[in-house]
């Protein structure tokens, strides 16, 4: 006899392990973890040194600081200098608010830190300890939703980034270059491969028939969104050494090593 | 060679993991180690099971805290000295042993709107590009293993959350409408925000991890129905374009379901249309075949109908040889 229905008692089978896995589940949430907090405590050191973020004999400028904004930038300075010099204000501070918006509402980072950080829940089948859940229903999280916004404004700033790249382009060929160049190319394909790109270009659509140009747009965006997880790490991984290398460069640590010129 | 397993027995009233050495061979999976503890030291074990081809979606259960499909997990995935254990699915309540009562699922699937049939398109007439279904094709591998629907931490470590979501399971249902090329029902968006509770799903991919079949769960059809739902009802562009050319009302008006081709329409061959299975007095199909009238699925052609047909009401014609 098979029912799917028992009248009566409806209690879950009482099992008093909190979980059962035996594999190492916490690894994962606990190198996210590590890797995102490294991250973003180098990241915000950078952001206010207001120092080393520009080699002149090259115009190679790091991109935490692009587009720069402030009188401290001098030669740096592609798009003037409206904001004033002031410890608290960044460089950037017009593209890097938008920037931690388009990581923070990733759908990617979303995951990554509601697992290693709110562990909610730390890995599949682990409870997740909380009383009450309401996922991303309320206020604040409901606005995730906007993530399509901040991926229009990350759109401009990785041309305001392909710009600087083509800028220090001007004086022969160094390892900055390449390097500027890498960040570049991997910034544009983690900005593609984002799921809202991915809706944009063609996801929304019903009959992809009618629409040839955005099926196949689509097609290329979905290719890149299967790594959309990898990319998200190695742009972060670009970032920092892409201004790392600036710095230290910027610092007199080492000298650019030249290809051409 | 012996292995040693720890299986949960008991029922709603409580129950325990117990301890068993069993004999293991070369190739075998944790089902048949169950069949043989059956076979040979508790016969009463209870434990769903159906095809053992991972295509029934029955043998779903716990094994080693993963939930997992039992006729698809290898024993050779476990070291030689490894403990197994097993334990029925947590999200639901246990009937006994293994076997838990899974009825929340087909109670959600209930309320997820079926299939609306294009007005003016009889049965066996519609025609589709390959192109426009390959997406919602996707979601039709889905053997209801539940295994998403047990994992996902909203209704599993919440379960006051069972009344309003759905699960990822339903998710995919209504992806794979809302992407089908030729439904006709517009309110899909709406319904899986507000009917299946699509803004829990905090799109930490753990129905993604478990699933059986390696559907896309949460890339193919989650985040793209978000996304869809952002289109209505977040993206204040979209809501004020609405506004502004009042085309809110008028989508409003559009949105009542067409409903299915009138009966007396008549198929290619002229005869008698396809029918849907009787409902019950609630309006609803019934959820088990043991309250329903007869046993057995409801016939997709009718319950007044046996087989063979007679020739005379055969609507096949075999095409002329010469
Ligand atoms: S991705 Fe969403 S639906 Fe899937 S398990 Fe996680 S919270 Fe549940
Ligand atoms: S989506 Fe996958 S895990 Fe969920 S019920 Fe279907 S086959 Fe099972
Ligand atoms: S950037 Fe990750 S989903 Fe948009
Ligand atoms: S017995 Fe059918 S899926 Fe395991």
């Amino acid at each position: 006899m098979t029912t799917a229905t028992r009248p009566g008692v409806r209690a879950r089978a009482a099992i008093t392990a909190r979980t059962l896995r035996t594999d190492r589940w916490w690894l994962a949430p606990l190198i996210t973890f590590l890797g995102l907090t490294a991250w973003v405590t180098y990241a915000t050191v950078r952001v206010f040194m207001h120092k080393w973020f520009y080699v002149e004999a090259y115009h190679y400028l790091t991109p935490f600081y692009s587009p720069c904004l402030t009188d401290r930038c001098g030669d740096a300075a592609e798009f003037g200098t409206p904001l004033p010099n002031f410890w608290l204000i960044p460089e950037a501070s017009l593209t890097l608010p938008f920037l931690l918006l388009f990581r923070l509402t990733c759908y990617y980072y979303r995951k990554a830190y509601y697992r290693a950080f709110w562990l909610s829940p730390p890995a599949c089948a682990v409870p997740d300890r909380h009383e009450k859940y309401s996922g991303e229903t309320r206020f604040p999280l409901v606005f995730q939703n906007a993530h399509r916004y901040a991926f229009y404004a990350a759109a401009i700033i990785s041309v305001i980034n392909t710009w600087d790249a083509i800028r220090a382009q001007a004086t022969g060929l160094g390892l900055g270059n390449v390097i500027l160049w890498v960040n570049v190319i991997m910034l544009w394909a983690y900005t593609l491969s984002c799921h809202s790109c991915r809706h944009i270009a063609g996801g929304r659509l019903k009959h992809f028939s009618k629409h040839p140009v955005r099926y196949r747009f689509w097609t290329f965006v979905s290719k890149l969104n299967t790594r959309h997880m990898l990319l998200a790490w190695v742009t972060l991984g670009t970032l920092a050494l892409t201004d790392f290398y600036i710095m230290a460069l910027s610092a007199d640590w080492i000298s650019d090593l030249r290809l051409i010129g | 060679m012996k292995r040693h397993f720890r299986v949960w027995r008991g029922d709603s009233s409580g129950g325990d993991l117990e301890d068993f050495d069993v004999e293991v061979n070369e190739g075998e999976v944790v089902l048949d180690v169950i069949h043989r503890l059956q076979a040979t030291q508790t016969p009463d074990l209870a434990c769903r099971w159906n095809c053992k081809a991972g295509k029934c979606g029955s043998c779903s259960m716990e094994i080693n805290g993963m939930p997992r499909l039992g006729c698809m997990t290898r024993m050779s995935t476990f070291t030689a000295d490894e403990t197994v254990t097993i334990t029925p699915l947590r999200t639901f309540p246990v009937i006994r042993d293994l076997v838990t009562d899974v009825s929340f699922n087909y109670e959600k699937a209930r309320e997820t709107p079926a299939f609306a049939p294009p007005a003016g398109v009889a049965p066996g007439e519609y025609r589709m590009q390959q192109v426009d279904v390959e997406r919602s094709q996707e979601f039709r591998k889905c053997i209801e293993c539940f295994l998403c629907q047990n994992t996902c931490h909203v209704v599993r470590d919440h379960e006051e959350n069972k009344e309003a979501f759905a699960g990822p399971r339903f998710f995919i249902r209504a992806a794979e409408l809302d992407m089908h090329p030729l439904d006709a029902r517009t309110d899909r968006k709406q319904h899986a925000q507000q009917g299946q509770g699509l803004g829990f799903c905090n799109i930490t991919k753990c129905c993604t991890e478990v699933c059986p079949e390696h559907i896309k769960i949460t890339d193919n059809a989650i985040i793209p129905m978000k996304e869809r739902v952002v289109d209505r009802r977040y993206d204040p562009l979209v809501r004020l374009g609405r506004k502004i050319f009042r085309r809110d009302q008028l989508e409003a008006a559009g949105e009542s379901v067409p409903r299915a081709t009138p009966a007396t329409a008549e198929t290619p061959s002229g005869r008698r249309l396809p029918e849907s299975p009787a409902l019950g007095p609630d309006g609803r199909l019934d959820i088990a075949e043991l309250s329903a009238p007869i046993q057995g699925g409801p016939s997709p052609f009718g319950e007044d109908i046996t087989f063979p047909l007679p020739p005379e009401r055969v609507t096949y014609h075999h095409p002329d040889p010469s």
